[in-house]
């Protein structure tokens, strides 16, 4: 584990480089350290950023300093308290928080699906393999980001793995459910995005008004169910 | 008790001292770029630090109040009046019912911060209420402010009414801020920087580049960060990173080599290399850059930043104590 400054007022807490090997596995320890960091209540912390392979420790260097800490050795000092943090959680480290499963209704009408046949074309698939492929399986929430709500997800076929588009389209409409490379997310809000987009979800993933404001977080488990245009058109919460 | 926009400018909207607590959700920390000069002028106002303000981009401003309210702004050179009388940086202004305060076009500098007391008054949006202008939420139904816009003040503290009473003849306030928190609009500006992350990611003649060039400042600029035009930062590699948390104040350098110093709108993550930091204490001179600006950036340790940032936090504690006095 690895910690390092980003910038003065957040630090960086490296769980593992090896992202790529053990995805499920980094993703549990980075929600581990959250967990623990929370516990800590280190003075000063004002937030967590959880990411795929990191924890982001955005804290307040007056607030710190006030703690009696000399300017110089603010970052030694919130160092410490994370690493002592991070040991203490482990100690009484019992039972995990259970991941949730969310459903995800997806609509793959052509009118939504703008690039469902040229995903269709590089997978070799007809359309309706794709769609069939794409909702049979189990992905996770790997971290929430890029806009407000939006999840990027794991655990996308490698046959669907589909290049970005080499000009992003200017607006995706809120709700649609995309691909991009290896990953696959949907966009919360109507927004610019370079993604492949093959349905849309009529479900509110990004809500201001309420808290929390996201439908989903790191860690969720997520599976899409197929409904119709009318099911969409009709769909209410 | 309301003040009515006649002319809302090139770009304004509501901030506060921002949004924290939901980055883990994707929603940036937003708020004022100049968290500072809000806070300034706010305490001139006889606001709260706290209290939402207008964030005003390049001026063009026209505005008119309901009734006596105080009046304070820091930031860029603008040229601030009421009617005919200008109203300077860093001072208490009294405005009366029905005077039109105008904010013109800034002869160096980007943005001012301008505070009403008894702050505006549009509704808390996950515990700010700052203009989330990306996704489109907090402020005034989470736009820019448009012309005709009416905009609800709060109600003011007993300060703000007492400076009502001592400006009543003298309009504007004889005492102020330090003039060095209000002029912090440079024509080449210098940026203190730490180094970040992938700091060794550039080799030397890249890293020399950064802390000796002038940089421009790109018309493509916003508030999610300073783009700049050149020179370019090679990296050494090309690997992908995986994304991970950016804060305002990341240098981050894409493919193309063209940094990237990201701002209070920024995105909770990103996939870039962090070349370096600018320190907080510098991030109101990043506020001010615009499209032709120039910039150099000079490395400091960490402990400096903490350093420069704990004094400019006593001289505000110790304006704070000041301002109390006039308060009898």
């Amino acid at each position: 584990m690895k910690i390092t400054p980003l910038g003065d007022s957040a630090l960086t807490v490296r769980v593992d480089d090896r992202f790529k090997d053990a995805p499920e596995k980094t993703l549990k320890e980075v929600l581990n350290v959250v967990r623990r960091l929370e516990d800590a209540h280190i003075p000063g912390v004002i937030e967590l950023a959880p990411a795929y392979t990191t924890v982001g420790v955005f804290f307040d260097p007056i607030r710190v300093i006030n703690c009696a800490v000399e300017p110089g050795s603010v970052v030694e000092w919130i160092t410490q308290k994370i690493c002592e943090g991070l040991a203490h959680g482990k100690r009484k480290q019992g039972g995990r928080a259970v991941a949730r499963v969310v459903e995800v209704p997806v609509c793959y009408d052509p009118e939504f699906a703008l690039d469902l046949d040229h995903v269709a074309q590089h997978a070799q698939m007809s359309a309706k393999e794709v769609v069939d492929l794409h909702r049979a399986t189990d992905y996770l929430v790997n971290c929430i980001g890029f806009t407000p709500g939006f999840p990027y997800l794991a655990g996308l076929p490698e046959k669907l793995a589909t290049p970005r588009h080499a000009t992003p389209r200017k607006e995706i409409a809120a709700g649609s459910v995309a691909i991009g490379g290896r990953q696959s997310g949907i966009y919360p809000l109507r927004s610019p995005g370079g993604w492949n987009v093959i349905g849309r979800t009529p479900l509110r993933l990004f809500d201001p008004q309420t808290n929390p404001p996201a439908l989903l977080r790191a860690g969720d488990r997520l599976r899409f169910q197929a409904i119709s245009r009318q099911e969409f058109e009709t769909w209410t919460f | 008790m309301s003040l009515s926009l006649t002319r809302a400018g090139f770009l304004t909207s509501v901030q506060d001292l921002g949004r924290n607590g939901f980055r883990q959700f994707g929603v940036s920390l937003g708020g004022a770029l100049d968290v500072f000069a809000l806070r300034v002028a706010n305490l001139l106002a006889g606001n709260d630090e706290s209290d939402a303000g207008l964030e005003i981009t390049l001026g063009g401003l026209r505005m008119r109040f309901e009734d006596k309210r105080v009046i304070a702004w820091c930031g860029g050179e603008f040229d601030v009046r009421v009617g005919s009388t200008p109203l300077p940086a860093g001072h208490s202004c009294l405005l009366n019912a029905d005077d039109e305060l105008t904010i013109n076009q800034p002869k160096v500098g980007c943005r001012a911060w301008l505070t009403i007391s008894g702050g505006i008054d549009v509704p808390f949006v996950l515990g700010s209420r700052s203009t989330d202008l990306r996704a489109n939420f907090g402020g005034l139904d989470g736009r820019a402010l448009r012309d005709g816009d009416g905009l609800p003040l709060g109600k003011q503290s007993e300060f703000s009414r007492s400076l009502i009473d001592l400006l009543r003849e003298q309009r504007v306030a004889s005492w102020s801020s330090p003039a060095e928190w209000s002029s912090s609009a440079k024509t080449e500006t210098v940026l203190r920087i730490i180094r970040g992350v992938d700091w060794s990611r550039f080799n030397d003649v890249t890293i020399q580049r950064l802390t000796r060039d002038a940089f421009v400042v790109s018309s493509d600029s916003d508030r999610m960060g300073v783009r700049f035009d050149g020179p370019e930062l090679r990296r050494n590699d090309d690997v992908d990173l995986v994304s991970e948390a950016v804060a305002p104040g990341t240098i981050q350098v894409p493919p193309n080599g063209r940094p990237i110093l990201l701002l209070g709108d920024c995105q909770t993550i990103g996939g870039y290399p962090k070349i370096a930091h600018v320190i907080t204490v510098d991030l109101p001179l990043a506020a001010q850059l615009r499209a032709g600006d120039r910039v150099r950036f000079s490395e400091v340790s960490i402990a400096d930043a903490y350093r420069f940032l704990l004094e400019r936090e006593r001289q505000l504690e110790r304006f704070r104590i000041g301002l109390s006095l006039h308060d009898s």
